[in-house]
């Protein structure tokens, strides 16, 4: 392992090995602070990014930053890289990759083809001698397209997550919240609840109340019940209509034994989602989530930054081959993103190392209370994410989750947006909208409630 | 015309969630009524955070039956105890070297925790409740901690050689609820006690548990710790041992 010196002025700057580098080029984030890893000078930070920026992408592949013996993220990382699709940008440093993905000849194309020659470390690195402005118009030109029962990350499109969490998981509950979002078009990506109750017989009933909705009103959409990936399998064992699998990773073997979960009962889970076959347009069957500083709240980090572990945190997810995958950014406290700058700039992060490396990344634009943030902030975010071109974002009931006590989009967040930026929701979703009366045919938002649209604000789920 | 009932078609929800439907709009955006809704109800949740517990004013009203320790966590101010969190789980060195050993069965902290709002209105009125209960035990002297999260407790109640340590603790605020307190129980408490080594009881104010039951419920599980010699994932709360004990003189 070999250690890296620069001398700026007069000021001598040395970083023992890699991780140690690459955790003091990373933008300020309190959770780095935390695990003492963090530049202790401004200059220091800028330092590393010279440094940095002068490194050949190949030492990633020759220096594992968590060793390949102790870690099974590694060791997929290694095995699974496809030095092919990596031998356009192999001669490369992590500057001249930077350059190059700005560049003119660096096309939607190139980087679907390129995505499979990538590690994690290769883009956290990268992103980290990016300014926000390099991550939105890179990000802009990626493409990620996955399938279910629609279809999500087609250009020009936006699509959400219908959040109906209530705090006891009552149904009428769940229905109302459920019911408001699908008039404002959104749940495209999916309607995913978190259980109050992580018990299988409470999960396959929510499982039933969304299957049921989806048949009475022949609506093209996919349902999801986050629990655990073991309640899941248990799920369909017993029969339940369950859709999605879902799990929240992490990009290191320890922090995923945290979740409970490893490599092996991933791939368990999606192979008992899979054995289904519920999808129409597409068999992509995993719903993942992830967030800067879990692995580091674990204990888990193993030195590494907490962006660079996130970032390894989607090889697991491409593995899984998932139909979406998102980011919870603010929702972990400000012990890991302090305030609205560090939670924007994670997830411009999370959002472009994701997207790099090819999967179908959307975001919780949120905060918690003891955070320094505030709905403002996550109007910025939420524009800066479509300008990139997200694949979906979270929305829940006036950006109020009752039951998980933090804030995320709205409901009316996620309609103007669409506006805005003319990208309408999943184009079988989008259909629906207009048969049920619930768009007119400008796409806007109905003025008046169609007699369907009544239909449904009526529906009852507990008849 | 719409009829009265087709004003507002989720009325039939409200009486069974707290979710913010139906909320009408204007253009794509939310109508200012809920905007300012929203924005109230986020200051408060804020001003819980940030706000200061009056530990002062708190000594002097305990102490007036109790004897009362007051001490700080290392984290000097709220910024440094929002981002830091190792801070404030320690106690300050030169406080804590302070404490006498003493044989005690239970310690109680008042902690500030996320919201002050909740120490406020809650914290005292609970403990008494629990002191009531537990007229019997030998109960350390009342510790208030300053800038302080649940583990502070750990090295407090090692400090006080108490065998149980419970620490009540403003929860972090929810737009709903922004005063919510919790109770986490640690037998033998040390430092680098991990979580699941811990009973936790939450959401005491005013549309959650009630002062007296959760007094009922800190109560019952202090003794069965104490009978049982652990707190954590291996005691389980048992309703009917709460109801039972409500029961008795």
């Amino acid at each position: 392992m070999s250690s890296y010196a620069i001398l700026l002025g007069r000021q001598r700057h040395v970083f023992d090995d890699l991780k140690t580098l690459m955790a003091a080029a990373s933008p300020e984030k309190s959770g780095d602070r935390l695990a003492g890893i963090a530049a202790d000078t401004n200059e220091r930070r800028v330092a590393a990014r010279y440094l940095l920026a002068d490194i050949p992408l190949k030492t990633f592949l020759e220096e594992p930053l968590i060793p390949y013996e102790i870690d099974e993220v590694t060791r997929l990382i290694l095995d699974g890289h496809d030095a092919a699709a990596f031998s356009p940008v192999a001669h490369m440093t992590v500057g001249q990759f930077r350059d190059w993905l700005l560049s003119y000849e660096c096309t939607t194309g190139a980087l679907s083809a390129l995505a499979p020659g990538l590690t994690p470390e290769m883009v956290a690195a990268v992103s980290k001698i990016m300014r926000n402005h390099d991550l939105i118009v890179v990000a802009a030109k990626t493409s990620v397209v996955t399938g279910f029962r629609t279809t999500i990350g087609l250009k020009g499109r936006l699509s959400s997550r219908l959040q109906p969490n209530h705090p006891t998981d009552d149904p009428e509950g769940v229905a109302g919240s459920t019911l408001d979002g699908l008039t404002y078009g959104v749940g495209d990506a999916v309607i995913g609840i978190n259980p109050a109750g992580d018990n299988l017989e409470a999960c396959i009933r929510l499982m039933e109340l969304f299957d049921r909705l989806r048949q009475r009103f022949d609506i093209p959409m996919q349902s999801c019940v986050l629990t655990h990936v073991t309640t899941s399998i248990k799920a369909v064992e017993a029969g339940a209509p369950l859709d999605l699998v879902f799990q929240s990773i992490a990009g290191t073997e320890a922090a995923n034994r945290g979740f409970g979960v490893d490599l092996n009962v991933l791939r368990e889970g999606r192979e008992a989602a899979l054995s289904l076959k519920r999808g129409t347009v597409g068999d992509n069957v995993m719903y993942l989530e992830t967030g800067q500083g879990s692995a580091l709240s674990a204990d888990a980090h193993h030195g590494v930054d907490e962006q660079t572990i996130e970032a390894r945190a989607y090889a697991v997810a491409r593995h899984l081959k998932p139909l979406i995958v998102n980011t919870v950014v603010g929702f972990i406290g400000p012990e890991y993103l302090y305030d609205a700058k560090q939670i924007i700039r994670a997830g411009l992060e999370d959002h472009f190392c994701g997207k790099l490396l090819g999967v179908p990344m959307g975001v919780d634009v949120c905060y918690t209370n003891h955070a320094e943030a505030d709905q403002d902030d996550m109007d910025n975010l939420m524009f800066l994410l479509a300008s990139a071109g997200v694949n979906f974002l979270i929305a829940v009931p006036g950006a109020d989750d009752v039951m998980l006590n933090y804030q995320s989009l709205s409901y009316h967040d996620i309609v103007s947006l669409r506006h805005s930026f003319g990208r309408p929701p999943a184009p079988e979703f989008e259909a629906w909208l207009y048969r049920m009366g619930l768009f007119d045919s400008e796409g806007r938002l109905a003025p008046q409630a169609s007699s369907d649209a009544r239909r449904l604000i009526d529906y009852r789920a507990s008849a | 015309m719409s009829n009265p009932i087709d004003l507002d078609p989720f009325a039939r929800f409200r009486a069974v969630t707290r979710a913010r439907i139906g909320l009408g709009r204007a253009g794509d955006s939310l109508p200012i009524r809920a905007v300012l809704d929203f924005q109230l109800a986020h200051a408060r949740a804020r001003d819980a955070v940030h706000g200061h517990v009056d530990f002062a004013g708190m000594a002097e009203r305990i102490g007036a039956t109790q004897p009362v320790i007051r001490l700080k966590s290392r984290a000097t101010d709220r910024p440094t105890y929002l981002a830091r969190p190792d801070l404030g789980r320690r106690v300050d060195p030169a406080a804590v070297a302070g404490v006498e050993r003493g044989d005690w069965d239970v310690a109680f902290v008042i902690a500030d925790g996320l919201s002050a709002a909740a120490v406020e209105a809650h914290a005292e009125i609970v403990l008494s409740a629990c002191l009531r209960r537990l007229g019997d035990l030998k109960v350390a002297p009342i510790v208030l901690g300053e800038q302080a999260r649940v583990a502070f407790g750990d090295e407090v109640g090692e400090a006080l050689g108490a065998r149980i340590v419970v620490v009540l603790i403003g929860e972090r605020p929810g737009l709903s609820v922004p005063d919510s307190l919790g109770a986490y129980l640690t037998f033998a408490p040390k430092v680098d006690r991990r979580d699941s080594e811990r009973n936790c009881l939450s959401n005491i104010h005013a549309d959650g548990l009630t002062h007296e039951l959760a007094a009922d419920k800190i109560a019952w599980l202090i003794r069965q710790a104490l009978r049982l010699g652990l707190t954590g994932v291996d005691l389980k709360e048992d309703m009917t041992g709460t109801i039972a004990l409500t029961s008795a003189p």
